[in-house]
């Protein structure tokens, strides 16, 4: 492992070690690049993840405050907790379900399929299919992705056996185990899945893919990497020359520090990703890093998300086995006729003891209707929908000035009323999920509302003109050229597809660029 | 400070309450428990505070067979929370007030009909995120509702019943995967 001085300025700083992060250290340092890997959580083993779900939550997750508003439910339902992202080395790669599917062709041309849609912001992305396809080819590749190069599926569960039966019955033909980045087989260093669940708390066994465990040790391993845990950026600096030039963070002592850089590269998952760029204001950029455009924060997508529940005569006990092992494609397609724009993915979900009653049912759900389905837990089945929802201008990341975290700054507003579309593919898809555990024998079926954020994205994404985004199709600021988004944020659009193999895909296509601009001075 | 040591605990921490209880022979909490008697003191809430959110917890979340002693460590929460943060020991005690004096005792039809004029407070929603978030995570829920939790000790459900399920049929294996043995190169 690298010690770079605090002067060196020639390194790339990275900020966040997730699976944009991570990735991309990765793929720079094994090229001979210096790199400073700024992460604000703590750098846990496999022995150190707690099996007490609450326990876990609180060592996985980012608990500083946020505020949010808007019309959508998650306000009421969930007012302290708007988004649930990581604060760990290894980032939400930590606690994942694993799902590695890719964007399909019409999600990265929305504006062209979809056309004008009132409300929406949408944009095509500034990169062509094919091309993404080839580096979603060496994500799965590296990341081990079941159902692709010949690797093997997951076996099915007693859950998958119920999934599969209700949606085949009601004539789904794309139901299986899912393209899912957890080890069927030994494979990559890694032990194979034992199907444990718990895979949200922290895989112990290293069978799911994370770059705690893959890319960074990795990174280290080439004697280019420098990373720092439990440092919190707080600021990016600039020259005169309007380029940046630094990263100033709190360290584990609580002392500010100042990092140069070559090159800064934010991967802190959206919501703290725009947050960053607006707090680092200055005379030259009054309204933030990047944001010329007025775009960083804007068009914030989080997907269609939520539960729906088969209560069953007979036992399924969910819990044993992979925690998301089984996903219909169908549904994946656009096809105006169903009465919105865009598809979705039925995502077969197991919850732990106690999180299905904190965070799975209606916030609304007490008495003895709580008591009858809790009683029948172990006759459960659980599907999550995972929707593409359509980005919306005045939906955005902003700082809000009345609430502080711990270091004094001002945390993040998120802000979202929910685009009608996302309703009328939400209803669709619930509808579907229960016919789906009605045909398998469901005696009674139970609907969340949206579901806190896990997947954040689009708050400052890759355009072509750079008056509708805030960086390029590599992810490069339209504004400054040594300074890159690399994570989900920098998604144009959401598509239906859990976006960690697309941010991973983006972060190989990002390295190899930032390598040529290095190597040809041009940064 | 000599003349405190003849206090009692309970007298030196104010006007603090006390929840008792039996668990019930053949329970299959008994064996867990190290003994059948239980009590419960409580750091801020009164005897008759404390004997109300119980009666809450157990509306909230209705388990004919799950005794006391798992609602026990709701109110244990919740006087805890009340014990760190006056804001929150001022929530409870003002949304308490609210209700009569024979809430605990009354039939759950009257309590049902209580709470649900209370059910968009901040005082309610307080209550049944603490009976969710401590009811349902403790071992003596997870015997009553038959949730086996970590298996990472065991070695995983994968030799455990992961697929054992046979009401329905099994999948095709392109659909589904193999269980992998050791030999698939």
């Amino acid at each position: 492992m690298a010690n770079i001085s605090h002067d060196d300025s020639g390194a790339v700083v990275i900020i966040g070690s997730g699976a944009g992060g991570g990735t991309l250290a990765h793929e720079l340092t094994r090229r001979g690049i210096k790199v400073v890997l700024l992460e604000a959580g703590r750098r846990l083993t496999l022995a150190d993840f707690s099996q007490n779900p609450g326990e876990a939550f609180g060592q996985l997750t980012w608990l500083e405050p946020r505020t949010q508003s808007g019309t959508n439910t998650v306000v009421e339902d969930y007012p302290t907790l708007p988004s649930w992202t990581a604060k760990t080395v290894g980032g939400t790669t930590v606690h994942w379900t694993a799902v590695a599917l890719r964007a399909q062709p019409w999600e990265v041309r929305n504006r062209t399929v979809y056309g004008h849609v009132a409300g929406a912001s949408l944009i095509d992305w500034p990169i062509d299919y094919q091309e993404l396809v080839h580096y979603y080819e060496r994500a799965e590749k590296r990341m081990v992705v079941t159902r692709r190069n010949g690797v093997p599926g997951l076996p099915g569960s007693n859950h998958f056996k119920v999934f599969h039966y209700g949606a085949t019955k009601i004539g789904y033909q794309n139901v299986t185990t899912g393209y899912m980045a957890i080890n069927s087989q030994p494979a990559d260093g890694r032990a194979m899945c034992i199907q444990q669940g718990f895979c949200v708390q922290g895989c112990k066994t290293g069978a799911k893919w994370s770059t705690l465990y893959t890319e960074i040790p990795r990174a280290e391993a080439t004697g280019n990497l420098d990373l720092r845990p439990e440092c919190r950026a707080v600021r990016i600096e600039h020259g005169d020359d309007g380029h940046v030039n630094g990263v100033v963070y709190v360290d584990p002592q609580g002392q500010q520090q100042r990092q140069k850089a070559r090159i800064v590269c934010v991967a802190c998952n959206s919501v703290e990703t725009s947050r960053l760029l607006l707090l680092s204001e200055s005379a030259r950029y009054p309204t933030g890093l990047a944001n010329s455009s007025d775009q960083v924060g804007r068009n914030f997508c989080r997907h269609t998300g939520s539960f729906v529940w088969g209560v069953f005569d007979k036992p399924i006990e969910m819990w044993r086995g992979v925690t998301l092992g089984g996903i219909v494609l169908d549904e994946t397609k656009h096809e105006p006729k169903r009465g919105f724009a865009g598809g979705y993915h039925l995502e077969m979900a197991a919850l732990d003891l106690p999180s299905i009653a904190i965070s799975g049912f209606p916030q609304d759900l007490w008495g003895r209707e709580l008591g009858f389905v809790m009683d029948r837990y172990r006759c459960m089945a659980g599907t999550y929908v995972n929707g593409e929802d359509l980005p919306v201008a005045t939906n955005r990341i902003t700082l809000n000035p009345k609430v502080k975290d711990p270091f004094g700054l001002p945390v993040a507003n998120i802000h979202i009323d929910d685009h009608p579309n996302n309703a009328a593919m939400r209803r669709h898809a619930q509808q579907q999920a229960r016919a789906l555990f009605e045909a398998a024998g469901a005696t009674k079926v139970l609907m969340s509302r949206q579901t806190p954020a896990t997947h954040n994205m689009c708050a400052a994404r890759m355009s072509k003109d750079p008056r509708d985004g805030v960086v390029n199709a590599h992810g490069q600021a339209h504004d400054i050229p040594n300074l890159f988004v690399s994570d989900g944020a920098a998604m144009s659009t959401p598509s239906s597809a859990n976006p960690t193999l697309t941010i991973v895909a983006l972060a190989l296509r990002q390295a190899e660029y930032i390598a040529r601009q290095m190597s040809t001075r041009a940064i | 400070m000599a003349s405190n040591a003849k206090m009692d605990r309970r007298e030196f921490l104010g006007a603090t309450g006390v929840l008792t209880g039996l668990l019930a022979a053949g329970s299959p909490l008994a064996l867990l428990a190290p003994s059948r008697a239980w009590a419960l003191d409580l750091k801020s809430l009164s005897s008759a505070e404390g004997t109300a959110l119980m009666a809450m917890t157990r509306t909230i979340a209705p388990h004919d067979k799950l005794e006391d002693a798992a609602y026990a460590l709701v109110v244990q929460a919740l006087d805890a929370g009340a014990a760190a943060d006056a804001a929150t020991a001022g929530l409870l005690r003002d949304g308490l007030a609210r209700l009569s004096p024979g809430f605990a005792t009354a039939a759950e039809s009257e309590r049902v009909q209580a709470l649900k004029s209370l059910d968009t407070t901040p005082f309610f929603k307080s209550v049944r995120a603490t009976t969710l978030t401590t009811l349902y995570a403790s071992p003596l829920a997870y015997a009553h509702f038959g949730y086996e939790g970590e298996a990472f000790s065991k070695g995983g459900y994968l030799m455990r019943g992961f697929n054992d399920l046979r009401w329905l049929p099994d999948p095709p294996l392109k659909d589904s995967g193999p269980v992998y043995t050791g030999d698939a190169h």
